[in-house]
Order: structure tokens, then C-alpha cells, then sequence
């Protein structure tokens, strides 16, 4: 090929493909991906569950270095033989049926916090709750710290959940909520890459929620306190990051909850596929 | 692919989360993934030992941070007649007993105790319920006793007998070396500037502070240096590990 003949095509412009119009498979999730989603999947399924009935051992939060019953404490999660309530600052929310008031298996009222169907083990059990904790809690670091170093060796956070400077801009980025809220979601082309609104819930739950999780976690271990005493400096205590482990822990909740809705809203068999062989088939256009 | 969901879906899938739920007990119950979840806390604290140093020291507090109020725990007085009596005569005829695999068993009471070189630390309790509260304790450091009393080559662990029970089970704990040697762990006879009380666990109280708070043994009338614990009480190092399945290793 001449270098310099003038009819030519510059030599970096890419061959032309036809435009993506929808029903395309395209190869979207790669298997460190897709391991790594079901592999969180489960230790975060557990480790909330978990959590939730280590929680119940002392339903009550503090922010500080200490924090015991006399101490005041910013959230409370209690009730009685009436009602379940919900102490945060200032208000009590009712929770009578759902947290701190509820019915088990066996048709009897009980007061703790969270009910008997959202804690592992279902019953009271300190100790055993401990342990589903503390060996889940390996299977969400180790493949956590493998999907990171490889999700940066293989470019698969700089290419696809880096925003680039026009998807930042308000006005895309509230077009994109726009979009959400409407529930029109890309078709065609646009589908091949995550959202604005995609990108920014994952950077933020890979780079900010999980780490805290991790880090609050550890500061919690008195163990570690010894070692890595500046843990505490970090969340100003020991109480402060129980209490952050908990708000974060709800993120999470909140984040997965929406995650399903918007799989069961964009098609569940073709997300889940994707998430299991990588394969996607890129939504069409809907016809009104 | 149509996204709506049936209400029998949603059944189902309930169903199903229960299910998994009960799994999850079952699954709990099992003798094996006990084994692999107590594989998974001797891995954490084999990797707590490596990367904090044996001698890391817990952290120490100011006087401002004290807890206003310290509350109590566990038993708040033991109900052995033996104590009781103790108790009234203000442990004037009580001795603490190191004996097992030492060289030189010893016989102090708590005015001998009191003499020997006390130290004094501000830190910080952790329940495994979760709370937290930080108190001032003085006391003798128990590398002291153990060096005065000769530890044989054979000991590898710390027990201690302690004079309070849940329901006619004696209360005990036991650390290993590493913590016992430990320039904190102390056994306390004083808290916040007093005489320490029945409620946290007069005459002595073990501070381990780099453990959570069931390790920390109250009303401590015994210390015994062991090659084993598997032939005390049930074989599992305390009470709280005997009895309802806690770790033997509280630094997690």
C-alpha cells in the first residue's frame, strides 16, 4: 500500500463494521468477571446474613472509641411484647412485623432486632454466626484482591468502568437518570457499555464500600487494633467503624436490590446468561 | 423474555429463599463445615500473628476516654460460700495459687501481690456482643508470676480457675505463651484508681488486652501452666468454648 497515495483511507481509521442495531451477541463479561460475580455473590449473601445476627447480639450503635448500654447510642433496634421500633437520633420509626416485633416458625412473638428469616444461623447463635462470618469473610477478600489486580493488569476498569469527561457531565448524567427512572434502557450499540449510572455504582462499590467493609472489619478486631493501630485513627474508634460497617453494609443491601430490580427489569435470562458464559444479546430497539 | 413476575414466581422463590435458609442451619450443624470454618479462624489467626508483631502492644487511652459508666458483664458475684467468706474478711486469708508445670509453685496472697512491681494501662474492652468500654487497670504483669514460679520446658498453655460458675460449671479461661508473656497482660486488682470491685472481678481479674472480653477471667483464684487443655472441663479452653461454640482465639 502506498503510504502517501491521496485516495486512500488514513491507515489508523478502523475497518468500517455495520452499525449494532440490537440482537447482536456480543462477548461481554470476561471469566475473572463472571467468577468473581458469583463467587460475591455468595460470600456477601452470607456475610449479611451473618452480620445481621451478630448485629442482633447488640442491637445498638455508637460512634466513638466506646459504646455500651449506658452510652448513648445513635441507632437502637428493639421492642416488646406490643410493638418493634427502630431508634435513630430523634425518631422512632415502627417496625412492629418486620424488625424488633415479629413472628417465628413456631407462631411465637419475638423481640430481637432482625427476624429469624433474615440471619444465619435463623436462631440465636452468637458464636455460630461468628464463624459463617469470619470463613465468608475470606471468599469476599481473596477473589476481591484477585478480581482487583487483575481487573487492573487487564485493563478491564480502565476500558470499561472509567467514565469518560462527557459521560461526567450533568447533563448526561441526569439524561441518564432520566432514562432509569422512565425505565428506557439502551438498545443497539449503546448497550454494549455500562451506563454512566452503572459505571459510577460499581466504581463505588469496588473502590469505596468494599474496602470499607474490609477496613471496618478489621478495625473491629482487637487483634488487629494491636497491629494496625492506625485502623482506628482512620474511623475514629472502635464503635465508629461498627457503626460504619453497618450503614455500609445497608448500601450494599440497598445496591443489590436495585442491581436485581434492573436485571429483572432488562431482561433476566439474557443478564444472567451473561453473567455465566459472558455471552450478551444486545437489547433491540422497542417498537411503541 | 417477558420481565413480569408471578405471583407464584414470587412464591417460589420465597420458598426457595427459605430453603436456602434452612440449608444454611443445616449446613451450620454439620460436624465438616465446622471443621472448615474453625480451619478458616486458625488461618486468620495464624495470618494476625504474622503480620502483628508477638510484643504489638494494645492501644492505651487517656483519662478523658474513659467510659463514664463501666458496666458489668457476665457474673457479678460468684456464689461459692468459700468466696463469699473471702469476700468478708476482705480476701485477707485468700492466696492465689501458680502451680502445674512450674518449677516452684507459689502461694500469694493479695497483699504480696500488691507489692510486686504493678502496672497500669487504660484500654480498651470488646465484648463479642459488640460493645465496647475503656477502663483503667493496675496489676501485676502475669510474666512475673510465671517467671518468679518457673515455667517448665513442658507448659504451653495459661489456665485460669476462676470462683465463679454458670450453673455449677466453674468459669475458666487459657492463652497460650505468647499472650501470656505479653508486656499487657496483667492481672488487675485495681480499676479506675479503687480497690477492684466484686462486679468486674475482685481480688483478680485477668487482662488480656488484645482478646475479646470473655477471655478476660474474673474472680481468678487459680493459675496453672498446662501442656494441653483437652482434659479441662470439656476440652475446649473455657467456658464460652466448652459450652456454646465460642473461639478459643478472641483476638478476631
Amino acid at each position: 500500500m502506498e503510504p502517501d497515495a491521496p485516495d486512500e483511507a488514513p491507515a489508523d481509521e478502523p475497518p468500517p463494521t455495520p452499525p449494532l442495531a440490537g440482537g447482536e451477541i456480543v462477548y461481554r463479561h470476561r471469566w475473572p468477571t463472571r467468577l468473581w460475580h458469583w463467587l460475591n455473590a455468595l460470600a456477601v449473601f452470607v456475610l449479611l446474613m451473618s452480620g445481621l445476627m451478630i448485629f442482633n447480639a447488640h442491637p445498638r450503635l455508637y460512634w466513638g472509641k466506646y459504646g455500651a448500654n449506658p452510652d448513648h447510642a445513635w441507632l437502637q433496634i428493639g421492642g416488646d411484647a406490643e410493638r418493634g421500633h427502630v431508634l435513630i437520633g430523634p425518631l422512632d420509626i415502627p417496625t412492629t412485623g418486620l424488625l424488633g416485633h415479629w413472628t417465628d416458625s413456631n407462631g411465637q412473638i419475638q423481640t430481637r432486632a432482625f427476624p429469624s428469616w433474615a440471619t444465619i444461623p435463623s436462631g440465636y447463635n452468637l458464636a455460630g454466626a461468628r464463624s459463617w462470618h469470619f470463613l465468608f469473610a475470606w471468599l469476599l477478600f481473596v477473589p476481591g484482591l484477585l478480581f482487583w489486580t487483575i481487573s487492573v493488569l487487564n485493563r478491564h476498569f480502565r476500558r470499561d468502568l472509567a467514565p469518560t469527561r462527557e459521560e461526567l457531565a450533568p447533563r448526561h448524567i441526569w439524561r441518564d437518570i432520566r432514562n432509569h427512572a422512565r425505565l428506557r434502557f439502551p438498545t443497539g450499540a449503546e448497550a454494549r457499555d455500562y451506563n454512566i449510572l452503572q459505571k459510577l455504582s460499581y466504581l463505588g462499590v469496588i473502590f469505596l464500600l468494599l474496602p470499607l467493609m474490609v477496613l471496618t472489619g478489621l478495625a473491629m478486631s482487637p487483634g488487629m487494633d494491636a497491629g494496625w493501630p492506625w485502623l482506628l485513627d482512620l474511623f475514629a474508634g472502635r464503635q465508629s467503624a461498627r457503626s460504619i460497617h453497618f450503614i455500609v453494609a445497608m448500601l450494599l443491601l440497598g445496591f443489590i436490590l436495585v442491581h436485581l430490580l434492573m436485571v429483572v427489569l432488562a431482561g433476566p435470562i439474557n443478564e444472567v446468561r451473561s453473567m455465566i458464559t459472558g455471552r450478551y444479546v444486545l437489547p433491540r430497539e422497542k417498537r411503541p | 423474555m417477558s420481565g413480569r413476575i408471578t405471583r407464584r414466581q414470587a412464591l417460589v422463590s420465597l420458598g426457595t429463599g427459605g430453603m436456602l435458609l434452612s440449608g444454611c442451619d443445616r449446613i451450620g450443624g454439620s460436624p465438616a463445615f465446622q471443621a472448615v470454618q474453625s480451619g478458616a479462624q486458625d488461618l486468620t489467626r495464624g495470618v494476625q500473628r504474622l503480620v502483628v508483631d508477638r510484643t504489638a502492644l494494645a492501644p492505651e487511652f487517656r483519662a478523658s476516654d474513659l467510659s463514664p459508666v463501666f458496666r458489668t458483664n457476665g457474673n457479678a458475684m460468684p456464689d461459692s460460700p468459700a468466696y463469699r467468706a473471702h469476700l468478708e474478711s476482705g480476701f485477707a486469708q485468700w492466696r492465689l495459687a501458680i502451680d502445674g508445670l512450674v518449677s516452684r509453685p507459689l502461694s500469694l496472697s493479695l497483699a504480696q501481690i500488691r507489692r510486686l512491681p504493678a502496672r497500669t494501662q487504660i484500654t480498651r474492652h470488646d465484648c463479642v456482643e459488640g460493645w465496647s468500654a475503656i477502663g483503667k487497670w493496675t496489676g501485676v504483669p502475669l510474666k512475673l508470676l510465671l517467671d518468679g514460679a518457673g515455667l517448665r520446658r513442658e507448659a504451653r498453655y495459661i489456665v485460669f480457675h476462676c470462683a465463679d460458675d454458670f450453673g455449677g460449671t466453674p468459669y475458666y479461661e487459657s492463652i497460650d505463651l505468647i499472650d501470656a508473656f505479653h508486656p499487657q497482660t496483667i492481672l488487675a486488682w485495681g480499676m479506675n484508681d479503687r480497690i477492684l470491685p466484686v462486679g468486674h472481678g475482685a481480688p483478680l481479674r485477668l487482662r488480656i488486652e488484645r482478646q475479646l472480653g470473655y477471655k478476660q477471667a474474673k474472680f481468678v483464684m487459680r493459675v496453672e501452666a498446662v501442656d494441653r487443655l483437652d482434659r479441662i472441663g470439656l476440652g475446649k479452653g473455657g467456658f464460652w468454648e466448652d459450652n456454646s461454640g465460642y473461639q478459643w482465639y478472641a483476638g478476631i
